[in-house]
Formats: structure tokens, sequence, C-alpha cells
């Protein structure tokens, strides 16, 4: 089973963000030595509404945030174990990395009382995680069919070798099944069901009152036995973060996820009696800061100038400014919280202002007679603050080795569509996500020769055939020890390329209330179940 | 009646330049911002593979040339049909209808709230023409004006939300709706205590500054000179002779603010979480969803056009000297 992933709460908790946090506003909470308590509703806060709610769809952490409680996926990350079964029971990849069985949890029922079968996972990957999943369509390119010889066995296989590992990594995010008999023979994409949702999940979908909040009630026939502990989940939108913070105070909020009260905020908030401020519990979602860069900028395609770019930046300070302490510098595109995958054995650089000014001169761009050697166009992505502010950090720095950066401002389409269709940018600064594996979201960074258009994957003019090369080989490749060895590989080419800059890696916090148990006791916590979470007295 | 009519048809007439030009406008504005809205969602969702974006254009409709796309949102103007908002994955109408009673009931309480205390406080201001009253109520209207009304927003939810616990902290309504009609009224109200209160006080200061001037003027007049000689008393005087003439600019105001009922103000029903028309709008233009855009457009012309309508009205029955060719002449007062 899932032995090659070891992840452990210890390790985790030694990794930067969580061991500055956890020392500043690691409050004592009630110890969970008391029974956990049936009943009562939890009031967590939600700052979007999904257009589309169903996770088969759409992987994302706005739609799993309400949507995990109610449509499950095989398999959720775990501190302990790595991966905790969910509907699977168990799973077995062939050695040819053609195949993979996955055995069903029986007696699960869908909120209906439709049993779940094989036949709702069959359909789930072939009509909605190949065709239709952002994420889905990737891993699952290879995906031919997924036979059922009985109710509870599901075998998937590939028309190409497609690593076990992969598959057993990708189980939380992009395996949520739903049920076969509601969405058959219709199209998929409207299904009213994508709203009203259907799963087999600790609660069932309740209401959704447009721009007020979501409802989500007890699901009595919930396969964990005893679980659900909580009566009721009530998403409140609030679309304002300051009312956010407000709200924890008043108790009118118990839990906001996903860094919804701003990082200026922690302190005073950690300060009020009853509420905790809880880094952990992201570390299967880690964010990272990036530097993209467009080598058709015939300067920026020679790797002395990015080198030089490097070298005036220094990933501490945006660590201490811009994030307050609640990140970690990167050194490189797989985030140290990927405890499987991730290698120190890298080029690193220091920050160094002199250097950087020789690297600019011998690649031939000398200071002009204003100082300016040449200037770029610099996009931050609109989403984060820190994004932004890393924007004017970059600004800053580079103005200290000559040159000179104007910042141009869009709102999210607009950014979308000026740097991954048009390129219409020198430098940009991103935000990608690391999913658990670097298949999924991560190699499509480095990966040449995709067509424009594409978002979040490299529209940058970078394309080094040893690295797709590197990409393509640990692609298909099945031994778990040569695939990690080829993601080493990469982390190393990355590193001495530098194609793009991965500068600082971070990961939400969550406020909460501290009567609210169980808070961050998974790797993916805001887009898991909740099955065992419960509100003490 | 008929002349009703006649002028209902001659606002409507007049509003066909107006939202074609708004329309197009809007229109160039969100070509030259770039991005559609799949780029929008993908902004959200992230991921995806080199023909994932491709498939939702085709499926939302978005693979068209931009000539194509124009005619279609014209289309919808035309037509009255707007189809289906892909943002909020419904139908644009209900879209609106949805947050329409809101946004009115905000708004409109709002403004009613700043027009009466403004109007009051600025009568008041007049007749202490020049006294520390005056200038309390000058400067302090000002002041509320200038304050960002976020801001204000934000303190009055941390006193009145927060620290006293007397108004919920947000949203129009409990989630527990109560069972009697009368309670949810009662219940709504109480929710929108803040954010009229924060609304109105930043419209005030026009309302203040309006009356004010208007009734200096008019104390001034010859008729008020005349109603003194006549020995009437100062009340009578003060109400029927100097504030119900110096009205007619705070009525033009308000029809002028009607604009504002569509608008609402994004930035109060964000601190309050009320899901308005201006959030919508907001959401709107920022994910890139034109038949939403056309709709709300629409929406809020014909809101202007029927306020202008009442305050034509009003405005006949303030001042008798407002007659029928006033009105035929199509002269907003």
């Amino acid at each position: 089973m899932a032995t090659e992933f070891s992840l452990s709460r210890r390790h985790l908790l030694l990794s930067g963000t969580a061991i500055t946090a956890a020392t500043l506003f690691g409050r004592q909470r009630l110890a969970s030595a008391q029974a956990a308590r049936y009943g009562g509703t939890l009031i967590a806060a939600a700052d979007t509404e999904p257009r589309n709610l169903n996770p088969a769809i759409v992987a994302s952490n706005g739609v799993f945030y309400v949507a995990s409680k109610v449509i499950e996926p095989l398999a959720e990350m775990d501190y302990e174990t790595g991966l905790r079964p969910l509907l699977a029971i168990d799973w077995q990849g062939s050695d040819d990395g053609l195949t993979f069985t996955v055995q069903l949890r029986p007696n699960v029922t869908w909120h209906d009382g439709t049993p779940f079968t094989s036949a709702d996972v069959a359909f789930s990957a072939m009509e909605v995680w190949k065709p239709l999943q952002n994420l889905g369509r990737v891993v699952f390119r290879n995906l031919e069919s997924v036979d059922t010889p009985d109710d509870l066995t599901a075998v998937f296989t590939f028309s190409e070798p497609t690593p076990p590992q992969l598959i057993e990594n990708a189980m939380p995010a992009l395996t949520s099944v739903i049920p076969r008999h509601l969405y058959e023979g219709a199209d998929i994409a409207e299904n009213p069901h994508n709203q009203d949702l259907v799963g087999t999940g600790p609660f069932r979908f309740g209401e959704h009152r447009p721009g007020e909040f979501y409802r989500l009630h007890r699901n009595e026939d919930y396969w964990g036995e005893a679980l659900p502990y909580l009566d009721e989940i009530v998403f409140r939108v609030f679309p304002d973060r300051g009312a956010i913070a407000a709200g924890l105070e008043t108790g009118d909020i118990q839990v906001s996820a996903f860094s919804a009260v701003p990082l200026v905020e922690l302190e005073r908030m950690a300060a009020i009696d009853g509420v905790s401020v809880i880094p952990g519990g992201y570390e299967g979602i880690t964010y990272q800061i990036t530097l993209e860069i467009n080598h058709r900028r015939p300067e920026l395609a020679d790797p002395r100038v990015r080198q030089a770019i490097r070298q005036a930046l220094d990933p501490g300070f945006i660590v201490d400014t811009v994030f307050l302490g609640y990140a970690t510098a990167a050194t490189g595109p797989i985030p140290h919280t990927a405890t499987d995958f991730y290698t120190d054995d890298v080029q690193m650089y220091d920050t160094d202002t002199d250097a950087a000014e020789a690297l600019l001169d011998e690649a031939g761009y000398p200071r002009g007679d204003d100082g300016n050697r040449f200037s770029l166009r610099l996009r931050p992505a609109p989403w984060f603050e820190q994004t932004r502010a890393t924007g004017d950090y970059v600004r800053q720095a580079l103005r200290g080795i000559g040159i000179d950066v104007e910042i141009v401002s869009s709102d999210p389409a607009g950014h979308i569509n000026a740097v991954y269709t048009e390129h219409d940018f020198d430098l940009a600064v991103g935000s990608p996500v690391y999913r658990n594996d670097p298949a999924i979201s991560t190699t499509i960074l480095f990966q040449g020769g995709l067509p424009a258009g594409v978002p979040f994957a490299n529209q940058y003019g970078y394309d080094n055939p040893e690295m797709n090369e590197i990409i393509s080989s640990a692609s298909e490749t099945i031994d778990t020890a040569e695939r990690v060895a080829l993601y080493n590989d990469f982390q190393r080419l990355a590193s001495e390329d530098l194609p793009i800059l991965n500068l600082v890696e971070f990961t939400f916090i969550t406020v909460a209330r501290d009567d609210v148990q169980n808070i961050a006791n998974n790797p993916r916590w805001a887009t898991s179940s909740w099955a065992d979470t419960w509100i003490s007295d | 009646m008929g002349r009703t009519w006649t002028l209902i048809r001659r606002r409507l007439l007049q509003a066909i330049p107006v939202i074609l030009i708004v329309s197009i406008g809007i229109f160039g504005l969100l070509e030259l911002a770039g991005g559609d809205a799949v780029d929008a969602y993908l902004a959200v969702t992230g991921g995806g593979d080199p023909a994932f974006a491709e498939r939702l254009r085709q499926q939302w409709g978005l693979d068209a040339g931009l000539g194509v796309r124009f005619l279609a949102y014209v289309e919808s103007l035309v037509t009255l049909d707007f189809g289906w908002s892909v943002v909020m994955s419904k139908p644009v109408s209900v879209a609106i209808l949805e947050r329409l009673p809101n946004t009115a009931l905000m708004m409109g309480a709002a403004i009613a709230f700043s027009a009466c205390l403004g109007t009051l406080l600025g009568g008041i201001a007049a007749l202490r023409k020049g006294t520390a009253a005056d200038a309390g109520i000058t400067v302090g209207a000002l002041i509320l004006n200038a304050m960002p009304s976020f801001w204000i927003g934000l303190i009055a939810i941390v006193v009145f939300a927060v620290k006293l616990a007397w108004f919920p902290l947000g949203g129009i309504a409990s989630f527990d709706r109560p069972d009697l009609a009368i309670s949810r009224v009662i219940d709504v109200a109480w929710h929108l205590v803040l954010p009229v209160t924060v609304l109105g006080l930043a419209y005030m200061a026009l309302y203040v500054r309006l009356m004010r001037s208007a009734m200096i003027e008019t104390a001034a007049s010859d008729w008020v000179r005349a109603a003194r000689a006549r020995g009437l008393p100062r009340s009578r005087i003060v109400r029927r002779h100097m504030a119900r003439p110096a009205l007619l600019p705070v009525v033009t105001m308000l029809g002028l603010q009607a604009g504002n009922l569509l608008g609402g103000s994004v930035v109060v029903e964000t601190v309050f979480a009320i899901p308005g028309l201006g959030s919508l709008a907001y959401d709107a233009v920022s994910q890139r969803d034109l038949p939403l855009i056309a709709g709300i457009l629409l929406v809020g012309t014909l809101m202007v056009i029927v306020v202008n309508l009442l305050v034509d009205i009003t405005y006949a029955r303030l001042d008798p000297r407002v007659t029928d060719d006033r009105v035929r002449a199509g002269g907003s007062p």
C-alpha cells in the first residue's frame, strides 16, 4: 500500500513555516483528552462561492473547502500513514505500470440511499476525471478503461506505463467520486447536482443561499463508525477579511481557513481569549512565490542575467517582511513539505549584489549614463497581497543592480491572458501550488513545447531538451526510487538553469475558536471531510 | 394618464442612446483589459492541460471572433434575453432578481435616511447660520463624507457588533430564518441598521449642503419678507415659505442618486457581506461575464428611469409653477 509515502508530522512541524509560527502563537489548546462531544453547528467563513461545486470536475481549494465534506475521494492524506483509506480500502499497481487495482469500501451508500459501487468509480474516472477535470486531464491522460469485475473492485488500465506512486499521490485531490446514477446520460458539466451535491461523505448538502451561506447536515448513514460529530456545518460567505477577523472575535465565525484573516492581524487574533492561530494542516497544498521570466527577451535568455537577478533577490527578506515570518525560503520547484521528493542537493545562490552586477557586466549589459542597464516590465499576479508586495520588492531590489522595473497591474483575467497567452511580460510574480506530486502541476512549469494559452505552465519560452527528457521519463518511470531520483535531477537542473526563480514557499493559516477540536490534523485539513471535527462545551 | 405615458415613452426613448453608448463602452473596455471568462475561471481553479482552456471556451461560446461576440452581446441587450451567466451558473435574470431586493432595500433606506437627516440638519444649519451649530453640522457632515465608507463600516462593526454586540456582524438576515413574517422583517431590518447608517452618513453631506444653501437663499427672498410683513408666525414661515421651495434641489438630488441604487456601494456590501447588485456587478466585470453585465446595465437604466419619473411627478406637486409645458419639454428639474 502507501509505503513510499512517509510524511511524518514531526518532520513537517520542523519545517520552517510551522516552526516560527508554532513558537510564536502555539497556544495550548484544550486537551483532546476530553471525550469527543456530539452535536452543534460549526460556522466557517467562506470568501468565495464557486460556480461549480463539483470536486470531481473542479479540483480547486475553493471547491474542496465546502464539497469535501459531502463528496469523498478514494483516500485522504494523513500525517502518520501517508494515505488514509476513504472510499478505497486497498490499492495495488502492477509492475508494468499498466494497471492499478482498487478495492472499495463495502456498505457505503450515496446520500439518496443508492449503494455505492465500482461502477461509480469507473464512471467518475472515465467520464469526469479524465476528460473534464482540470488536474485529472494531466494525470489520467493515458487511462484507457476502468473494469469492474465485481461491485467492490475497480481495475484502472493505462495505455502507457503510469507510475503507481503518481496515482497514489493524486488520490486525495483528484479522485472525488460522484454518483453515476445521477449523472449518466446528461451533460455532466451542467448537471444540477454540480451545485446540489450528492456524495458519500459525512455531511449531506443542505442549501445554498447565494451571497449568504452554504449549509450542510449530518449524514446519519455515514460509513465511518459513529461519525461525524457535528450536526451541521454552515459556511457563511464573508467577502471582507476584516469582517472575518471581527466574526472570530465575536464567535459568529468559529473557523476561518486559507489565511482569510490577513497575516498582519494574526498577532492580535492570537492574543484574543478563546481564539487560536493554527499554522499547520496545509502541507499537502504548499504554495510558492516564483519570479516568472520571459526568455523571449534576449537579455533574460542569458543564464548569467537570470542568475544575476536571483542573486540580487533575498528570499529571506520576502519571508520576513512580506510574509511576516509565515513562509520559508525555497530552494527549488519542490517544497520542503514534499519530504519524499525534496532534495537540498541543488545549486544554491547567496544574495550578493556585487556578484550580480559583475555577472551583468560580463553578459554585456553595463550600466548606462543614467545608471540603468535595461528596463523590464513586471506583472505581479493580482490574487495574493503577497504576490503584489513581492513585485514591489523585486522592483526595489533590481533597481539596486541597475535594472529598471516597471510594475504593470491587471485583474486576474487580464493577468492570465497577458502572461500565459499573449506573453506580454518580461517578469511576473506567480504563485504555483505543489499538489503532492511533481507530475501534477509542477513539472509543467518547466516542460518545453507547450502551446500558448495554458495557464500556470511554461509560457516562458524556456525549452531545454535535457529538462524535457527528465520530465518525460519521470512521468513513465514505475520504480519509485528511480522516479524520485529523476525528480532530484529535475530539481538540480532547475536550480542550474533558473528558468524561473522559486523564491519562497508558504502554506495557509487557520484561525479558529478554541472550542473547535481536531483542527489541522491532516495535511489537507481545510479540504478534508471534517468527520472527526467536534465542538467542546 | 395619457400625459404620464407620453413621459414614460419619452424617457425610454432617451435611454436608448445612453444604453448604446454605455454598453459599447463597457464591451470596449473589457476587450482592452484582456482576458475572458475562461481566463478568470482558470485564475481561480488553476491546473489544466493544453486543451483544457480551449474546451472550456467552446463550451461557453467564447471561441468566436470579436465581431460575433459583440453581436451576441448587442442581441441580448436588444431582445432583453440575457441568457445564461457562466459566473453564477444560472440564468442572468435569476441572478439579478435574487439580489435586486437586497440592494433596493439597503440603498433605498440609506438614501431616505440621508435625505431626511441631511435636510433636517441642513435646515437647522441655515436657520442658525454663522453659529457654532452651523459650523458643527457642516463640518461634521463633510468629515463623514470624506471618510472612506469601508473604514466607517469596519469601525461600526468593531464598536457595535464586536464590542457592544448590539447589531449583527453582517449578512442580510440570520441563517436560521424566523418563522413569522413579522419576525423576518424585523430580522432583516436589524441586519440593515449598520450598513444603512454607514451609507446614509456618507451621503448626508450632500443634502446638508444643498438644503442649507437653498434655505439661506429662500430666507432672503421677497416672498419670505412679505410673509414676515404679514406677521405670519415664524414656524409657518420656515415650513411653508422657506423649507418647501428649498426642498426642490433636494428632490433633484434624490433623482440623481437613483443611479446609486444600482451601483450600490460595492464597498459597504462587501464589508457587511450583503449580497447585492453592486458586488454582483463587480463580479460580473472581474469574471468577464458579458451576459450578466448586459443584464445589470439594463436593470440599472430601468431603475434610473423609474426613479426620475417619480421625481418629475413629485416635483410638479412641490412646485406649482412646474407645469405640463415643462414636463412636455422633457426638462428634468
